[in-house]
């Protein structure tokens, strides 16, 4: 089969900057499964939940939708504390997380969709900005601003998080809770607080990926459900709970569904993730980059 | 006497850390070993290594003459090798006497030409909760039991598997000196049928009394194995372990 | 009681209900009877995983997707009679319950349940793509006016889920009380203790998604010719998850009468809500209750019930 070159080309820098994006849309997972080993299989709803936030923001006032996510990035890490809350109440303390725990975030996953499907029905929504339409190019290489611009959004995010984490107390504290409790205790830091503020964090980030998301696609409510085998299958790619892990498992998976959409159609992308997903989980379940 | 249990070179690590660095230990058919440590020192992982809860990457396990390696944890308890778990881990929904008929249908059963009937199974389990002391606790759940009875619990489910060897894991940390006594007692009666014990314990009355053999583990190496008194008197287990 | 003796004590419930509904004469009698008792045997097959192993499968609409899509492939190439496409369904959905299962069980139950999830989205993905079976266009089934005997077809139809649900909540009932149960029971409890008292975990868990997943198939390939047209959408629907779900919960997942109890409960509400006020806002109504359920009484009715009366008998 010959392949054009520029076809190619084409799929790769799109595959690397959609990776860019779907870092930031898994980099909150990573954080509640990977580390606190919360399966918070709602997380793509709170994404929908920041893409219509956005939206309608942009639609109502004409705010840019990442001015608003940063804007709201206060009150998603709220509204994280209060799920982390009642999720710790009723399940994590009594001792019985594991059944009844996924069974309710499914159900807030389901609420969510359902919810925003009551009041703003099933039609695709979409954002205006003045970086939507334009495209950068460079020789062979074109740059449509439209994914560029998540795809930068998405690697500050990943910086911010990976120096958060590793360089002040708070952040080591949390990569401490998923390792070793003593040492958690040593540094006389409260578990339960440690841990409701990593939650926090991994719920706010579904603000901006919820922005980053209506400004590459347009949304309506079940589209979150998409992207749980894409997320899932990315956290896993690259080893739980490690950030950098995350950037690479999210452009290889970035990659592969760009190629995939260019050489047999974009209806079959979603099986690719989770042909990745199963295999992964099958063959290497530490992740690509675990011993 | 032959050896039931033999490891060879065993060593396991967690990432970076070495938790057992090329043990062996050979326990005979019949004897009764106890294995001392301080805590870290590996005790519990070599049981887990030893019962397949854990994979080993290096060394070998045999046990009665047959190489474990590749073998899942039950199929081990089939062969007749049975553990207590230092923590306590009893199946929450299923009545006491429920507990002990889990060993009975999936392990007893499982061996050539040993199937009950109802009646028997019944006696069976009745006979174990006697051996305990936990007859009148029968229905309850295990989350009625306190703290020592749930020790019980877990030695008669670890007896119920009919094991040739048994592993207690710190099967009386906790306990009074009545009780401990009481459990010594059982352990000795349970090897007069002829089940070889490993006791892993930090009451060092309990194994001076009960072990004909110690073996002694500090970081993840065996520095010491003999007669309870001669190892006692070994320095190397003096500086190590009860100097502190 | 015996299974034997159970079997002809529900029989005859359900030859009560059915004698009833035929005595009314009424077609919306049996058109919501089918779908509650397709609830009953979604929650039953969905309990015999999630509620005796512990298991979460959310993939409940991709099983009985399986089923529906395997009866269009059948009807397009040489229609078959109901029942054989119910053992066809039951095959396939079985054996894709094997299958995820030998993927994913050997790891944490979440990433099991993440697999699921993904499933869904993955089969629909594929009959998107598939023409044969009408694509996202959705294909049309036509079953026959009447049948003999019954003449009714609403009424056979119905027949046939409730057999089918008969069947499921007596083996629910059977395995719980065989040493199938048993083994269950411990790997919902503590799988490290279950391997140690010589349970075969792997195995076992294998036994229950694909016994799980075969009815799941089994309660889908009546389907298309319930509805008579078949699409994507709404045979992947996540109400199916939804529903498979909190039914148990809220009935309670320890026991087959708990599917039971909640299937018919909140099926018959769904029935009422639908009717009433719309079919999202009931959708809403189930996501609502299954979560308060499993924060408030997370041993769902029958739990409750039990607790009260140990209490009260001093036990």
């Amino acid at each position: 089969m010959h392949i054009p070159l520029d076809l190619l080309v084409g799929a790769l820098v799109a595959g690397l900057l959609l990776g860019g994006f779907y870092a930031a849309v898994t980099v909150g997972v990573s954080i509640s499964f990977g580390i606190l080993d919360i399966v918070n299989i709602a997380h793509p709803a709170f994404i929908i939940l920041g893409s219509y936030v956005a939206y309608i923001f942009n639609a109502q006032f004409g705010l840019d939708p990442i001015l608003v996510s940063v804007l709201a990035l206060p009150a998603f890490y709220a509204l994280g504390a209060l799920v982390y809350q009642v999720y710790y109440q009723s399940f994590e303390k009594r001792g019985q997380d594991a059944l009844r725990g996924l069974a309710f975030f499914f159900g807030l996953l389901f609420i969510t969709e359902v919810a925003l499907n009551l009041y703003f029905g099933v039609d695709y929504r979409y954002v205006e900005a003045s970086y939507l339409g334009p495209t950068l190019h460079f020789g062979m290489i074109d740059l449509p601003l439209r994914l560029l611009v998540p795809c930068m959004i998405s690697l500050v995010l990943l910086a911010a998080l990976q120096i958060f984490l590793s360089r002040t107390f708070t952040g080591r504290a949390i990569m401490a809770v998923s390792q070793d409790q003593l040492a958690l205790q040593l540094m006389a830091a409260n578990p339960v607080r440690i841990k409701r503020i990593a939650f926090a964090i991994s719920i706010a980030t579904c603000s901006l990926a919820g922005a980053c998301l209506i400004i590459i696609q347009p949304v309506e409510p079940s589209v979150g459900r998409e992207y749980i085998g894409r997320i899932f299958a990315i956290c896993v790619l690259g080893g739980l709970g490690s950030l950098p892990g995350t950037l690479i498992g999210a452009m290889l998976l970035g990659l592969m569904e760009s190629i995939t959409s260019t050489f047999y159609g974009p209806s079959w992308a979603p099986a690719v993730a989770f042909g990745f997903l199963l295999l992964t989980l099958a063959f290497r379940p530490a992740g690509i980059l675990g011993r | 006497m032959t050896d039931l249990l033999e490891i060879g070179g065993l060593s396991k690590r967690f990432g970076g850390f070495v938790a057992l660095d090329g043990i062996d230990l050979a326990v005979k058919k019949g004897e009764r070993l106890g294995l001392i440590g301080p805590n870290g020192s590996g005790k519990s992982t070599l049981v887990n290594c030893i019962c397949g809860t854990l994979h080993n990457e290096a060394g070998s396990v045999k046990f009665d003459g047959k190489s474990l390696a590749g073998m899942t944890a039950h199929q081990r308890t089939r062969l007749g090798l049975a553990r207590s778990f230092q923590l306590p881990r009893p199946f929450m929904s299923l009545s006491v006497a429920d507990n002990l008929r889990v060993p009975l249908l999936y392990t007893v059963h499982a061996r050539e030409g040993r199937k009950f009937t109802h009646a028997e199974m019944e006696d069976h389990c009745g006979e174990f909760l006697r051996l305990v002391g936990l007859a009148d606790k029968a229905k309850k759940l295990p989350r009625d039991l306190s703290m020592v009875e749930m020790r019980k619990l877990e030695l008669a489910r670890a007896m119920a598997a009919e094991p040739k060897l048994l592993i207690a894991d710190e099967a009386m940390a906790g306990l009074s000196h009545v009780e401990v006594d009481d459990i010594l007692a059982l352990l000795v009666r349970l090897n007069e049928r002829g089940i070889t014990i490993i006791l892993i314990e930090h009451i060092m009355r309990a194994v001076m009394a009960f072990s004909q053999r110690v073996a002694v583990l500090v970081s993840g190496k065996k520095i010491a194995d003999g007669g309870p008194q001669e190892v006692m008197r070994n320095p190397e287990v003096e500086r190590a372990y009860l100097g502190q | 009681m015996r299974t034997s003796a159970f079997l002809l004590v529900m029989a005859a419930v359900a030859a009560a209900v059915f004698a009833a509904g035929h005595f009314l004469g009424s077609d919306y009698f049996f058109f919501a009877g089918y779908t509650v008792l397709q609830f009953v045997v979604l929650a039953t097959a969905w309990n015999i995983l999630g509620g005796y192993t512990g298991y979460v499968n959310f993939g409940t609409a991709a099983f009985f997707a399986m089923g529906a899509y395997a009866t269009v492939a059948i009807y397009k190439l040489y229609p078959l009679p109901i029942p054989v496409l119910i053992l066809i369904g039951g095959v396939v959905s079985g054996i894709a319950g094997f299958g995820m299962g030998y993927l994913t069980l050997r790891l944490r139950g979440a990433f099991f349940s993440i697999a699921t999830l993904a499933l869904a989205v993955v089969l629909q993905t594929l009959v998107v793509n598939w023409r044969f079976v009408g694509g996202s266009r959705g294909a049309y089934i036509i079953g026959p006016a009447t049948v003999p005997i019954l003449g009714n077809y609403i009424e056979y139809l119905f027949l046939i889920m409730l057999t089918l649900a008969v069947l499921a909540i007596t083996a629910a009932r059977a395995i719980e009380r065989s040493q199938l149960g048993y083994g269950f029971a411990t790997i919902r409890d503590d799988e490290v203790a279950a391997e140690a008292s010589g349970v075969p975990t792997l195995r076992l868990k294998l036994i229950a998604t694909t016994i799980s997943g075969a009815l799941m198939g089994m309660a889908g390939a009546p389907f298309p010719y319930y509805i008579g047209y078949v699409e994507p959408a709404s045979t992947f629907g996540l109400a199916y998850a939804v529903n498979s779900i909190a039914m148990p919960m809220i009935g309670g997942t320890t026991s087959w009468a708990g599917p039971l109890i909640g299937a018919i409960l909140l099926g018959i509400v769904q029935q009422v809500a639908t009717v009433t006020i719309s079919s999202a806002v009931n959708l809403l109504i189930v996501g609502v209750l299954m979560v308060a359920f499993v924060i408030i009484a997370p041993k769902g009715i029958i739990g409750f019930f039990q607790d009260r009366w140990r209490a009260g008998s001093g036990g």
